[in-house]
């Protein structure tokens, strides 16, 4: 038996294990680096599939930066954990009828009629030379020139979006204006004097 | 013109090399480090260190218990009791300087009449336990007697400047 | 005696056989890395005594050569203080979450022709994601700490790791374009030539931004307002002590070792001999191995992390936000295009 197998199987024991922790721990910051656990397995299962560019983004993005943020604010929050969990018996119901609902609804997207392993086929292996980023470059940017560029500007707008929605400029408060510290330069702060020495009388 | 310069200076981080040829002329440098305890610093005549009871020549004491020493000292260091000794001279039965509260000033050295405290020009001592800073009047003759030579010279050296 | 052991070498397994292969490569380098990492902190102490005109630690061992032993001694015996209320599972688990990217980002090093330990395809890219996993060791630290000056540092530490990321990843986009390959010894083959081929020159400016964005991901001076002695006491570690807070300083040198060599291999030609196609020279330096102009180029590169250490005041937090994200990024992005026109018209000796 090769070793693959094993290393998928451990990889997504950990997987599973670790989105399930994230909704069922109790602690935030917990919660948050179990997400980063499954994020990063994820990505090892992947590599485990030969699409090794898309394993180390989802590391550098989601890892290295988003949850990043994430923590950060969760930290910085003091959450009550008392409250936080009142009216759990109330929501359940609602609650448990939109997951089974999703859960169906996966269930005949991702079914094996739409995505067995006989439609699409077993992932081909590749020689050591074949390049997964090459491909996936040129896929980008000719097949899917377009709807790659709609949104690229779909983010830039929703970046500027969100800048703009929380941005206020408080006009009470004082701001430094780095920039502007930098470019000072001596001749605008000081002048020298020059005077005569006096003399003793 | 010059804000052209200005940010051609800036881009090519003019200045931080300015700065680093400083501190890269400096590496080069002779090291004005002194390796202590092989080698020490010149000792001014004047310095201030641990202290001592002097004596005339012919061995007697100095100090004549007048107090001034006690008197002066701005740190409250200095204790001294008197008693007339059996020739009738007035003489310390006691003195003690606490290490821990005296702050070197050498006043207690400038007020002396008869240059009987001085402070010597010892400054590496220690003390293993508290009630070892307390130099007693034995003590502080026995420190005198060891170095009385360089007290000497000392003083002399200084006696044109007092 | 080598028959003996030969024949037990064949009894092993297989797979056993190339899994204990690999575990005596790493060791082989990891082992170096960690003396290189004592070492540097006596260099570094050396070095900044010399600037500061003194002589710096010289009693233990002839010339002080036994220091990082002493101290390391030291820190071993010394207790790990758990603080109260602090959370103990992340707190001693923090330490090692910053210094394991730190050594697994070695594995894709190229040390010479063919010396590398993973030759993997996408390595620059490998290098970048396991470099941004360094941040959750400071974070986590802070966090677990219980403490406002270790959350305080963790904070602008991880806000500073993140934005200088950003530069850092469009310098290593510029050099991936000039290469045209993400695989580290496939980039050092791209620049053989003499020194004049190497990126440095059409890379100038990412070759800066690169090195001062290094400086600020290994909170290095002049970046290290996560430390910030005068302001938050230490930062992240203010409530370390021991080994765990030794393991935190070996991620920083092991960290500082990484973007030098970094830099060595992507900008300065890696093992590649400066005077390749020179007549008289080459021939000359000739019989020095690879190994040794890297290590080279890779010691200049950590003294200038010294000597900046030693001549730059730190940076205010804002300015430092503001390098990052108002002067490096629209540099890096503007010279992106020049390198993407460069390369388009295959502007010769570097892009041909």
């Amino acid at each position: 038996m090769s070793i693959e197998p094993i290393l998928f199987y451990i990889f997504s024991t950990i997987l599973v294990l670790a989105s399930v922790a994230v909704v069922t721990v109790r602690n935030p910051v917990y919660a948050a680096l179990c997400l980063v656990l499954a994020f990063f397995t994820c990505a090892a299962v992947w590599l485990l599939l030969e699409a090794e560019f898309l394993a180390l983004v989802l590391i550098l993005v989601y890892v290295g930066a988003v949850m990043v943020l994430f923590l950060f604010v969760i930290m910085m929050l003091d959450i009550n954990l008392v409250r936080s969990k009142e009216g759990f018996i109330k929501y359940l119901p609602a609650g448990g009828f939109v997951a089974i609902l999703i859960l169906i609804e996966m269930c005949v997207v991702l079914g094996p009629e739409n995505f067995g392993i006989e439609i699409t086929g077993e992932p081909l292996k590749h020689a050591a030379d074949y390049s997964n980023t090459k491909e996936l470059g040129v896929t980008l940017y000719t097949q899917y020139a377009y709807p790659f560029e709609i949104a690229g500007a779909l983010l830039l707008l929703a970046i500027v979006a969100a800048i703009t929605l929380t941005m206020r400029r408080r006009p009470d408060s004082k701001y430094q204006d780095p920039a502007e510290q930098v470019s000072v330069r001596r001749d605008d702060r000081v002048r020298i004097v020059k005077m005569a020495a006096e003399k003793k009388q | 013109m010059s804000k052209v310069q200005y940010y051609l200076k800036s881009f090519l981080l003019w200045e931080l090399l300015l700065g680093l040829k400083l501190t890269g002329k400096y590496f080069f440098k002779t090291k004005i480090t002194v390796q202590y305890p092989e080698e020490k610093t010149p000792q001014s005549n004047r310095f201030r260190g641990l202290h001592a009871l002097r004596r005339y020549p012919n061995g007697e004491e100095r100090c004549i218990a007048c107090k001034l020493c006690e008197a002066v000292c701005p740190a409250l260091a200095i204790t001294i009791d008197a008693e007339p000794r059996d020739d009738g001279s007035r003489r310390t039965t006691r003195y003690d300087i606490d290490l821990f509260k005296c702050i070197y000033c050498g006043f207690c050295e400038e007020a002396c009449p008869v240059d009987a405290i001085v402070e010597t020009r010892v400054f590496e001592y220690t003390f293993e336990s508290r009630d070892e800073s307390v130099m007693t009047k034995e003590k502080l003759l026995a420190h005198g007697d060891v170095h009385e030579k360089q007290i000497a010279a000392d003083r002399a050296q200084d006696a044109k400047f007092r | 005696m080598i028959e003996l052991l030969l024949s037990i070498w064949n009894l092993v397994p297989e797979a056993l056989q190339t899994l204990l292969i690999i575990i005596l490569k790493i060791v082989v380098i990891a082992v170096p890395i960690m003396l290189s990492v004592a070492y540097i902190t006596l260099a570094e102490r050396k070095v900044i005594g010399f600037i500061q005109v003194r002589i710096g630690p010289n009693r233990v061992g002839p010339r002080g050569l036994l220091q990082p032993i002493a101290d390391g001694l030291k820190l071993m015996m010394k207790e790990v203080i758990i603080p109260t209320n602090a959370n103990r599972f992340l707190f001693v688990i923090a330490p090692l979450l910053a210094l394991a990217p730190a050594l697994a980002c070695w594995a894709v090093i190229p040390f010479a022709d063919g010396w590398v330990l993973a030759d993997i395809d996408a390595g620059l890219l490998y290098v970048l994601a396991l470099s941004s996993l360094g941040v959750y060791g400071l974070i986590i630290a802070g966090w677990a700490s219980n403490s406002k000056y270790a959350f305080l540092g963790s904070i602008r530490s991880a806000a500073q790791m993140v934005s200088y990321e950003i530069a850092m990843g469009f310098a290593l986009v510029g050099v991936l374009m000039a290469a045209g390959s993400m695989n580290l010894s496939a980039i050092v083959e791209s620049q053989s030539g003499s020194f004049l081929h190497w990126f440095w020159l059409p890379l100038f400016p990412l070759f800066l931004v690169y090195f001062i964005a290094g400086l600020a991901e290994t909170n290095r001076a002049p970046f290290d307002v996560a430390e910030g002695e005068s302001e938050i006491v230490a930062g992240f570690h203010v409530e370390y002590s021991g080994m765990a807070f030794a393991l935190f300083f070996l991620a920083e040198y092991a960290n500082m070792i990484l973007i030098s060599i970094l830099t060595a291999i992507m900008f300065m030609g890696g093992w590649l001999s400066p005077f390749q196609g020179i007549p008289l020279l080459e021939d000359l330096f000739a019989f020095v191995p690879g190994i040794v102009w890297i290590l080279a180029k890779t010691s200049f590169l950590l003294f200038l992390f010294l000597w900046f250490r030693a001549t730059f005041p730190r940076y205010r937090y804002d300015q430092v936000m503001r390098l990052g994200w108002k002067v490096f990024i629209p540099i890096t992005i503007v010279w992106i295009l020049v390198i993407g026109v460069g390369v388009m018209a295959e502007l010769g000796p570097w892009f041909d």
